[in-house]
């Protein structure tokens, strides 16, 4: 009988996805465990987002498949993925422009799996939204609006939470805030997978690192095994990793 | 006195145009789709009117209980069949669908029906008016039916604000993918969003067919352009805007019927290009999202 922390979470089994002719991803796989934070980093058009879309069901991939709880879903819609208990914080935010606050985080819980989060439970956590629950969500600051999109994220209940690119536009301070509530996620029983082009935020919070470069997979592992000159080096596929801590075959240049 | 009345029956015919105009205004702000065929399923509601009286011999004024929840369920069924389908592949799309059914429905009304008139019998309530002082008499049946299109408007506005089914045709309105993200499915809120339209688009047609007589080529020729004008006047994505559109366009109307009988629907058109000059986006309308 496996315990939970033998059986991953979530696997992505040798995706490929297209958008027409470009190939944005190739043949990427993870494996990401109940409970940790799990990092995909990579500079601008590497694939992140395409992995994190495909993994909810925004993207149909090519090939390979995607599985959740040990169940595929490949061929799941997105509504179906999110019901099992993904859930994702789009890049961008994308809050419902023309619905207040509250209406938001109302439309988030629609399909609400049981959980520890409500829309109260949220206004506990930011008391600031409580008040400007009647507003226009575009009315509110980039990262109060950020705030939001997590906000709206959470109150269904998701077992996994992918996060794209949460730092996008934000101003530092805001950002360290931001991630300032991962712990309080993680402690709600939420496991995380999220996207960051900034590589020092990534391992600051992440147990794990994974590193796309032109939709390959470039390097993986916990942040602990990896010096910053490996990072550097998949991050921007100057020179060919030498040694032979990752097995894939990256894109050396 | 003349004047004061024209504009008085102005102003109600404009509540029968709104009442034509919401589900239009609803189905382009939700789904993005111009639904030419939207005249002819008001049309198509008035002759499933004459076929339920004359099957279930129901009273002409209560055929609505029975046609609208029809309409609703072809609404649903057109928008997650053939609709949705054409959404899937591209903009143009659905514009050349919903023509090609427009054309379908008025010649499979033409084949059933042949080019008679019909019309919705209601006996002497048809004529039937109200008096004030000497000159001034408001038709019963238009009085009437402005008021449903008013109700209609302020039940539409209170479900799409209150209520959590409507909340969500909001949100798919507003961002299909994050709607998804959220769980919800957006073809079956397309369909819901579909089949509120038809119910008020069956709604016009039952009384557009007690106030007039209808044939099957009066849904496009008519019906549809009156819609298209009252939606533009009063600015997309405005319920209350496609009132008062509905309203100014049944005003000119008439006030253009009072200086010659002729000039009825130029006068409605002229002051609809005169809208489309000077404000583009209509009297409620929004700045065009850039």
């Amino acid at each position: 009988m496996p315990t939970d922390h033998d059986r991953p979470l979530l696997e992505v089994r040798e995706l490929t996805v297209h958008h027409g002719q470009l190939c944005a991803l190739s043949d990427v796989s993870l494996r990401v465990f109940p409970g940790e934070v799990y990092a995909i980093i990579g500079a601008n058009g590497a694939g992140k987002s395409t992995l994190l879309r495909a993994i909810v069901g925004l993207d149909r991939p090519t090939s390979g498949s995607v599985l959740f709880d040990g169940a595929d879903v490949t061929p799941q819609r997105t509504e179906r993925r999110v019901a099992a208990g993904i859930g994702m914080v789009p890049e961008g935010r994308r809050l419902f422009p023309s619905l207040t606050v509250e209406e938001n985080l109302l439309v988030g819980s629609s399909y609400a799996r049981q959980g520890p989060w409500t829309v109260e439970r949220v206004y506990e956590l930011f008391g600031w939204m409580r008040e400007r629950r009647t507003q226009r969500a575009t009315q509110l600051s980039g990262g109060e609006q950020q705030a939001v999109a997590i906000a709206r994220a959470l109150v269904a209940n998701p077992r996994l939470l992918l996060l794209d690119e949460l730092s996008l536009g934000l101003a530092p301070v805001v950002v360290r805030r931001i991630y300032g509530l991962l712990p309080e996620l993680l402690a709600g029983g939420v496991t995380i997978l999220l996207v960051e082009q900034d590589v020092s935020q990534a391992l600051r919070v992440a147990s794990s690192i994974h590193c796309l470069l032109e939709g390959r997979t470039t390097l993986e592992g916990p942040p602990g095994d990896l010096t910053p000159e490996r990072i550097e080096d998949a991050y921007f596929g100057l020179t060919a990793s030498k040694d032979g801590a990752t097995p894939h075959p990256g894109t050396p240049r | 006195m003349s004047w004061v009345n024209a504009i008085i029956q102005g102003v109600l015919l404009g509540g029968l145009y709104a009442l034509f105009a919401c589900g239009l205004s609803l189905m382009f702000g939700v789904m993005k789709v111009i639904n030419l065929a939207h005249g002819d399923l008001a049309v198509v509601a008035g002759y499933v009117a004459v076929g339920v009286i004359a099957v279930t011999h129901i009273p002409t004024v209560w055929s609505f209980v029975l046609v609208v929840p029809v309409m609703a369920v072809l609404g649903y069924v057109l928008q997650r069949t053939l609709i949705q389908a054409s959404l899937n592949r591209g903009l143009l799309t659905p514009l050349l669908v919903t023509f090609g059914l427009s054309v379908v429905i008025e010649n499979g009304l033409l084949q059933f029906f042949s080019a008679n008139s019909h019309s919705l019998n209601i006996g002497s309530l048809v004529s039937d008016s109200i008096s004030v002082g000497s000159q001034i008499s408001i038709a019963y049946l238009l009085l009437v039916i402005f008021v449903v299109a008013v109700v209609v408007l302020l039940g539409l506005q209170y479900f799409l604000s209150v209520s959590r089914q409507g909340r969500l045709i909001r949100a798919v309105a507003d961002d299909r993918e994050a709607a998804q993200l959220a769980g919800a499915d957006y073809r079956h809120v397309f369909g819901i969003a579909a089949a509120i339209a038809f119910a008020t688009v069956a709604l016009a047609g039952i009384a557009f067919g007690m106030y007039s007589s209808f044939d099957p080529t009066i849904g496009t020729d008519q019906l549809l352009l009156f819609a298209f004008a009252a939606v533009v006047i009063g600015g997309l994505g405005s319920l209350w805007g496609t009132l008062a559109g509905g309203i100014i366009l049944g005003v000119a109307q008439q006030i253009g019927a009072q200086i010659n009988s002729a000039d009825q629907i130029l006068a409605g058109y002229l002051i609809f290009l005169l809208v489309l000059l000077i404000r583009p986006q209509g009297l409620t309308g929004a700045r065009t999202p850039s």
